[in-house]
């Protein structure tokens, strides 16, 4: 495993303020969400990403428009940051037939095929073979794309990681691995029930490089996509990177987590993600505090547009269940 | 007409299918040069389409189909071998939540074009995990396609289907069907899914069944004419789509139906049939339905033990015999 620094890192002014603009977005749609199920307008459960956005941002800021990525069931976030419609995000959390899925996914399957996002599965664990098998595709039809597959600290335990992240390395596939390792699998405390202490260790079992970031550091979650997606482009197969970071809310809608003592609550909410970039880039003199002060209130306009725009649509009609289950 | 075996056919739609389209290619395990496949199916296809698209894996059920999945929602037509059918049981979850779902629960925006060949059945004593038929396992998954290919002919036909359609297909084989010959036509064709065929008319009684089940069900009518009885043989071709009209239209002739099958009795392929017949059709039956089945026990391993439950042709000269 290697170390890894921030100080690689040279991006452009657009690019860091584009990364800073979505992380909010993605923040204030969650908490947006949130707030619509206190009202019970969301049918169903959600699984906030508020706290992680870092991960979601620096993979995806590191991928290009045709590249793919697989999701999970705290999916929001990834599919923002690659580039997702908000509206339609949302439409399809309400049940509307505007949604992505038209109503039949929710919450936990949203996909934009047009974007290379390859749908978020409600089996943890499952994406990883398919992400590899997205790199098959992509080495068999000779393209130069790269898949990243997002998964948790849960799915880590399961066989399609053995099986999959084994099969991705034995053909060389180019496929990041992202566990977003956030301590905890619903309430089960990752050390309860794993005996290392970093997922990225198992990457030597399979002869690819392991990495551990820190989760909550952008810019360090974007080096590492962006080294992992640069090898992966060359041929040399997939990298497993961990990414450190904690949900600020419980694992699903019903849970005050109230499993996760005080102190580490507290701890992990000093090292938001978005606090300490807006730091770094009010430090280094890429936004000004009016600036930031500025997106904010233009990614919280979106956000409501985005509530219109899904309180607005219509239910799909029942029959249209019957619909899209062949092509 | 020529003759091949059902193995030959099946290579052979797998060989003119590559061909024909580069996004075409195999996985599975040992089916590469130095084995040909646990069956022999994909014999020589290393050799002529190399080794990247006749693909050994490693033995991991559930990234096979997995793997399968991803390459077809991103542009490519899978085929996967299961070595045995009851090994699908590793990669049930790829199979019947992801493989059959993503299309509908992503609003239609997926395309699932793969095949997950496998093979099912008893008959050559190797027990219970590996000589079951568990093809209603699949007719219970929406999304899924599921063919039953009892000839040679009909395997070469319905796999150029499976591979050219843009739905998941769990293709069912027989082991003990595979040095079985038939006539193959030399020239192209395909078998559209959803469509039955008539393996043998008849005026008395209608037999459906599937796969190894129809030669027997065949042999058993060969038998019954001789004492006088007139048995229409049905072969389905495909669980789903079921042609439910052919059933029914062959049961309004004879009045009589049995439905023979391979797999367990209970919610089994001869359930789902003989609910659909008594649902839609019932008016045109003039004696109860009888069905032929596995008598719910796993697969032993003795060969009186495993002749003892796998459904014979007396079994179905039997049932015929207490309804006409």
């Amino acid at each position: 495993m290697e170390a890894l620094s921030t100080s690689n890192v040279n991006l452009s002014r657009e690019k860091l303020v584009e990364m800073y603009r979505t992380m909010v977005k993605i923040r204030l749609f969650e908490e947006k969400v949130f707030e619509l199920y206190a009202q019970n307008l969301v049918p169903g459960t959600i699984h906030l990403y508020t706290g992680q956005e870092a991960v979601a941002v620096g993979v995806c800021s590191a991928l290009r428009k045709d590249d793919y990525i697989t999701s999970t069931h705290r999916g929001h976030g990834h599919c923002i940051a690659k580039g997702a419609d908000v509206k339609r995000i949302m439409a399809e959390i309400l049940g509307k037939r505007t949604g992505y899925c038209k109503g039949k996914g929710g919450s936990m399957h949203i996909a934009d095929f047009s974007i290379g996002i390859l749908g978020a599965t409600g089996v943890v664990g499952a994406g990883i073979p398919i992400a590899a098998g997205a790199g098959l595709s992509i080495k068999l039809r000779k393209t130069d794309q790269v898949v990243a597959c997002f998964f948790g600290d849960g799915a880590a335990n399961q066989g399609t990681f053995h099986e999959g992240i084994n099969m991705a390395a034995i053909w060389s596939l180019p496929v990041i691995f992202v566990c977003e390792n956030n301590l905890y699998a619903m309430g089960t405390r990752v050390s309860t029930v794993m005996r290392i202490e970093n997922v990225a260790e198992r990457a030597t079992a399979y002869g690819i490089p392991g990495v551990v970031v820190d989760g909550n550091d952008v810019l360090a979650v974007y080096e590492a996509t962006f080294k992992a997606a640069e090898r992966a482009r060359r041929g040399e197969g997939p990298t497993l990177i961990e990414c450190k970071t904690y949900r600020h809310r419980g694992h699903s809608r019903v849970d005050p987590a109230r499993y996760r003592p005080k102190e580490e609550v507290e701890a992990w909410l000093a090292k938001d993600p978005i606090r300490r970039f807006r730091d770094k880039l009010l430090k280094s003199g890429v936004l000004t505090e009016a600036e930031i002060q500025q997106i904010e209130r233009e990614t919280a306009a979106e956000i409501e547009e985005t509530v219109r725009f899904a309180m607005e649509s219509p239910y799909p009609t029942p029959e249209e269940a019957l619909e899209d289950v062949y092509a | 007409m020529r003759r091949i075996t059902y193995r030959e056919a099946l290579r052979e739609a797998l060989r003119e299918e590559m061909r024909r389209d580069p996004t075409v290619f195999l996985l599975g395990e040992d089916i590469g040069r130095n084995w040909g496949g646990a069956f022999k199916v994909t014999e020589g296809l290393a050799e002529e389409f190399g080794d990247e698209r006749v693909r050994d894996t490693p033995i991991s059920e559930s990234a096979i189909i997995g793997v399968t999945v991803g390459a077809a929602i991103t542009g490519m037509r899978p085929v996967a071998e299961i070595m045995f059918g009851d090994l699908t049981a590793l990669a049930m979850d790829q199979i019947a939540n992801q493989a059959a779902k993503l299309r509908y629960m992503f609003g239609g925006q997926a395309k699932v074009p793969l095949v997950i060949r496998t093979p099912f059945g008893g008959g050559v004593n190797i027990a219970a995990h590996h000589s079951q038929c568990l093809e209603a396992w699949f007719m219970h998954i929406p999304g899924l396609h599921v063919a039953v290919p009892s000839t040679p002919y009909d395997a070469k036909g319905l796999l150029k289907t499976a591979i050219r359609g843009d739905n998941p297909v769990v293709f069912c084989e027989h082991k003990l069907l595979y040095p079985v010959e038939g006539e193959v036509p030399e020239e192209e064709y395909t078998i559209p899914f959803g469509v039955a065929d008539v393996k043998r008319e008849g005026s008395d009684v209608t037999v459906v069944a599937t796969l190894y089940m129809v030669h027997k069900a065949l042999k058993a009518a060969e038998t019954l004419a001789k004492e006088g009885i007139s048995v229409e043989v049905v072969d389905p071709r495909t669980l789903t789509p079921l042609d439910k009209k052919a059933i029914i239209n062959s049961v309004k002739k004879t009045g009589r139906l049995v439905v023979v099958s391979e797999d367990c009795k209970t919610a089994g392929v001869t359930a789902e049939i003989a609910a659909m017949v008594a649902e839609e059709a019932i008016d045109y039956l003039d004696a109860p339905i009888r069905r032929v089945a596995e008598p719910d026990t796993p697969i032993p391993f003795s060969p009186p033990l495993e002749q003892y439950v796998i459904p014979d042709e007396k079994a179905i000269i039997r049932a015929v015999k207490e309804i006409v």
